[in-house]
């Protein structure tokens, strides 16, 4: 067992783990952070991601031991201060951009990520940067129209209903 | 304009936000006091006789608290089947044990052999590698035609063959639709495959088994869709523990497709092991472990011909399928290629000689059941690529030949034994010609041959068979079970209301569109209303949630409940109003007197109910919580029209999404929102069954894609958006809401479309084929058009 030390959500944290210990597991099983999503085990569905040092890393690609030190955000750390939606999930609620919710920290950390790098992106930018976060229950288009919600762009006219 | 609540507003999400903040509570998030984790020992081999399981160097390893093989399992029940299909002879299924633990043999890849408890999940794994398992590999028998073979290996040693049944349907049919043949102007006949799914919901698999021996009480948390029928088959079937010693709880579920309806044996073995063992067990299946363990879905291969008239008439139609069922029954198999396929091979048409023949065949694999649409949309698919093929060898246009061949008269009774109670099949045609734009499509086309592409538009049909079931009629073809709904409704002394409902939510929405429901009825905000689920401790027995049946059928139950409370609620109301109860009038949260200006508010009608000082109490008890049970007395039959337009690249056989337009008729609508959002998902699993996921297997019964490396997940960037549109409506006229349900038509309706659309582009560069088979590869594409 290895101690380690890190800052999650702006407070430190610490314990011991195996050196075979993910990131996902640790936030999940350590620290109770349940709010990261395991959905596979070939890095393939993104239900992980969360933002190391502010970028966006799937926590089951990386050893616990190796964010020692590291700033880590995950979506428990994202709605606004006072408890309410942030823009980004809000826009998911308003235009149904999840279903069953197992997806979705995935995706609004994703998002998140996306919109600090590019913050009005196309549609297809979107939808190629997505290509590390699977859902099966939306079809992608509400998430897709979320996102460029959230970024300030008038989706009315992209999609018909 | 919208509205801003009731049935027909589209009220956003209460469920979003706690899955927008990380405050889900998913099984695998439930973690007990002193838990310990399994690891499951599956087989890698497909077929072999199991000679022995040493366990004895893997019990001393560190960590490990118990470790089980089948020889701890010999006593229990076996994994049960709830439906039992007869023959076109009579004679009922074959139906072999299923063991919680492999004994004697290993039937697939992935079948169970042992499993370790241990403190940590990497104890578990570590303890189950030093377990010696010696199996003799026999012949593995993965193709359906050849395991009905005289002298192919059997699966089962003690069944008579590898046949489960072989169903005719309507057998007494069988020799007019034959003769039909025999007078047919033209017979159009077309050989296909409908590739093996898996569902693959986002949330894996998870139990975590609990006992307590102060009471004896056994608690299981699980990914299910229908706790109370978990709780039914295990407690009942395999472990022997009566209802009321077993509660079962499926708390936030992430997804289900139908993989998360049946009884698995890792339910039943973390019950178990919590008694054995004296301490919680927790499973969390993964990604893996998933795909060589979850039902696998469709999975048929299927010869279907229709005869037609010198007028382009459909006279007869007859369609042979063989339907994997795996190596064990899962817990709705059988009914999947009958009961759910063989009644809607109608589909939109007007057909009037049917004979359906369907061969269920045990093969070395992972056993298959109901998947998003459950054999209708293995109907679907073959029925309207069907009547393409019609379309183009008569020479006429696809969409003319469905119109000339609609049903247009409701009530409707097939040939298929069903009676379609509404539809308006020119309605959802006309607007799918609208939304489409098909008029635009030639100029389209141009623009993609400029670039050097081809595109093409496809389109198809559908119907199906929701709000699951009439149990009379289930039962007569041999469902184990009723299929009725339940719902309590409780209202609170200062007028909320609780809602506990047999129905599961796992992406549905329930929690936002039910209370719309009984808002609209009573006339009181949707936020005085909270739907309870997922408990078997504090919800009636209810069968769950499957078959778009949820509101249909537990919608249903909600309302007549609702129904019950509403006129209790008068009786109280007329006594405070002093006036006689036929002259109460409910409306906006208020009971008034009819043609006076007397009324009372709902909350004080509420709190006299739970306050009775002023109170009939020789008349009615006190408390206001009523139950219904609503048992439906036909199904209902969503339908719609679907276009897809794809875009070929001739270079490399890659085929894109460009349009996708669903025109459907859902009957009411409760939240637009939600439908929308529902049929998307079903268009998405659609479309990559069509296009990109296929489950394979070697020929020796290796699972070649176990994973997300391997198995062509649909991602952001394969799909477009659709337009979807469901203005046409034709309530359903047997249930209260008059509602179809939702859930399974996008994936039943859009195959056909996509293979259809792609048949269009490959002939407009000059390549006629007959069919191309899904998922319709790049590497298809281009053998096809190279061939």
């Amino acid at each position: 067992m290895t101690q380690v030390k890190m800052t999650v959500n702006g407070k430190a944290a610490s314990g011991d783990v195996e050196g075979r210990t993910l990131l996902a597991s640790f936030l999940r099983e350590s620290l109770g952070l349940t709010g990261t999503h395991i959905g596979c085990d070939t890095s393939q569905c993104g239900a992980c991601l969360v933002h190391v040092n502010g970028e966006a890393i799937k926590a089951c690609t990386m050893l616990a031991v190796e964010a020692e030190g590291a700033d880590v955000k995950t979506i428990e750390s994202m709605a606004n201060a006072d408890g309410s939606l942030n823009v980004i999930q809000q826009a998911f609620q308003d235009h149904h951009g999840l279903q069953c919710g197992f997806c979705t920290p995935g995706m609004i950390m994703s998002a998140s990520a996306l919109l600090k790098d590019n913050p009005k992106p196309t549609e297809a930018e979107v939808r190629h940067y997505l290509d590390g976060n699977i859902c099966r229950c939306t079809g992608y288009h509400n998430i897709v129209k979320a996102i460029m919600a959230a970024s300030g762009q008038d989706v009315s006219a992209l999609a018909a209903e | 304009m919208p509205k801003d609540g009731g049935i027909g507003a589209s009220s956003k999400r209460r469920e979003d936000v706690r899955f927008l903040t990380g405050e889900g509570n998913y099984t695998d998030d439930i973690n007990l006091r002193g838990q310990a984790y399994v690891f499951f020992l599956r087989s890698d081999i497909a077929h072999g006789t199991l000679n022995s399981v040493d366990t004895s160097a893997a019990e001393s390893m560190p960590g490990v608290v118990k470790i089980f093989t089948g020889a701890d399992f010999t006593e229990v029940g076996s994994i049960p089947c709830g439906w039992q299909v007869t023959d076109r002879h009579g004679e009922v299924m074959q139906e072999p044990r299923h063991p919680v633990l492999a004994f004697g043999k290993v039937r697939h890849v992935g079948e169970p052999i042992a499993a370790v408890v241990a403190e940590t999940l990497g104890q578990a794994r570590d303890a189950a590698e030093a377990i010696n398992v010696d199996i003799s590999e026999l012949p593995a028998v993965i193709d359906m035609k050849q395991a009905v073979k005289e002298g192919a290996p059997k699966v089962h040693d003690d069944l008579t063959s590898n046949l489960c049944y072989d169903w005719g349907f309507v057998e007494e049919n069988k020799a007019a639709v034959d003769k039909a043949f025999e007078d047919a102007h033209h017979v159009t006949t077309l050989e296909l495959v409908n590739n093996r799914l898996v569902a693959n919901p986002m949330e894996p698999r998870v139990a975590v088994g609990d006992y307590s021996r102060g009471t004896g009480d056994h608690t299981l948390y699980t990914t299910s869709q229908n706790p109370h029928v978990i709780r039914l088959l295990m407690g009942a079937f395999v472990l022997g523990i009566p209802e009321h010693k077993l509660r079962v709880v499926a708390p936030d579920v992430g997804g289900g497709f139908g993989t998360k309806i049946f009884h698995y044996q890792e339910e039943a073995f973390c019950t178990f092991a919590a008694k054995a063992c004296n301490r919680p067990v927790k499973w969390t299946s993964s990604r893996s472990e998933a795909f060589m363990s979850d039902a696998h879905g469709r999975d048929h291969v299927t010869k279907i011909q229709m005869a037609l008239d010198a007028d382009n008439n459909f006279t007869a139609l007859r369609t042979d399928t063989y339907a994997n069922m795996g190596a064990y029954l899962s817990t709705f198999a059988p009914s999947v290629p009958t009961w759910l396929h063989g009644t809607l091979m109608a589909g939109n048409y007007k057909t009037p000689l049917i004979y359906v023949n369907v061969k269920a065949v045990f093969t070395n694999t992972v056993p298959v059941d109901a998947y998003r649409g459950a054999g209708r949309p293995e109907a679907t698919y073959q029925l309207e690529r069907l009547v393409d093929k019609c379309a183009h060898e008569l020479g006429v246009d696809p969409i003319a030949l469905r119109r000339q061949n609609f049903i247009t008269e409701f009530p409707y009774a097939t040939p298929v034994a069903v009676e379609y109670d509404t539809g308006d099949y020119v309605a959802t045609m006309d607007k799918l010609e609208e939304i489409a734009d098909i008029s635009g499509f030639e100029a389209r086309r141009k623009e993609s041959e400029a670039k050097g592409k081809l595109r093409g538009f496809g389109v198809n049909c559908y119907i199906e068979a929701c709000g699951i079931a009439p149990s009379n009629l289930v039962g007569q073809l041999g469902a184990r079970a009723g299929l009725y709904e339940s719902a309590t409704v409780r209202v609170n002394a200062t007028g909320g209301l609780v809602v506990m409902t047999g129905s599961h939510s796992h992406g549905q929405g329930h929690e936002t569109a039910f209370p719309q429901v009984i808002a609209e009825m009573i006339g009181i905000d949707e936020s005085m209303i909270e739907i309870v689920h997922g408990d078997t401790a504090n919800t009636p027995m209810g069968m769950g949630t499957y078959g778009s049946r949820s509101l249909a059928v537990g919608g249903s139950a909600m309302v007549r409940a609702t129904e019950k409370i509403i006129a209790k609620a008068k009786k109280i109301a007329s006594h405070l109003l002093e006036a006689s109860e036929g002259d109460i009038e409910l409306k906006d949260g208020a009971f008034s007197v009819a043609g006076t200006d007397k009324s009372v508010a709902w909350g004080d009608v509420t709190l006299a109910a739970y306050v009775p000082h002023n109170y009939p109490l020789e008349d009615i008890e006190p408390g206001l919580e009523e139950t219904a049970f609503y048992d439906p007395s036909n199904f209902t039959y969503p339908s719609g029209a679907y276009a897809c337009e794809v875009e070929l690249d001739p270079e490399t056989g890659h085929v894109t999404i460009e349009r996708f337009a669903a025109a459907d008729d859902f009957g009411n609508i409760v939240n637009p929102m939600i439908v929308s959002g529902q049929v998307h998902g079903g268009i998405a699993q659609g479309i990559g069954q069509a296009l990109m996921e296929n489950c394979s297997y070697d020929s020796e019964g290796q699972l070649l894609s176990a994973s997300y490396m391997d198995y062509a997940m649909p991602r952001a960037s394969d799909l477009p958006f659709y337009t979807v549109d469901h203005s046409c409506q034709t309530p359903c006229t047997h249930n209260p809401l008059g509602v179809k349900g939702c859930g399974e038509a996008g994936a039943i309706g859009s195959p056909p479309a996509v293979v259809n659309a792609v048949l269009d582009a490959m002939r407009s560069g000059g390549k006629s084929v007959d069919h191309i088979d899904m998922p319709v590869t790049p590497q298809r594409v281009w053998a096809a058009m190279n061939g």
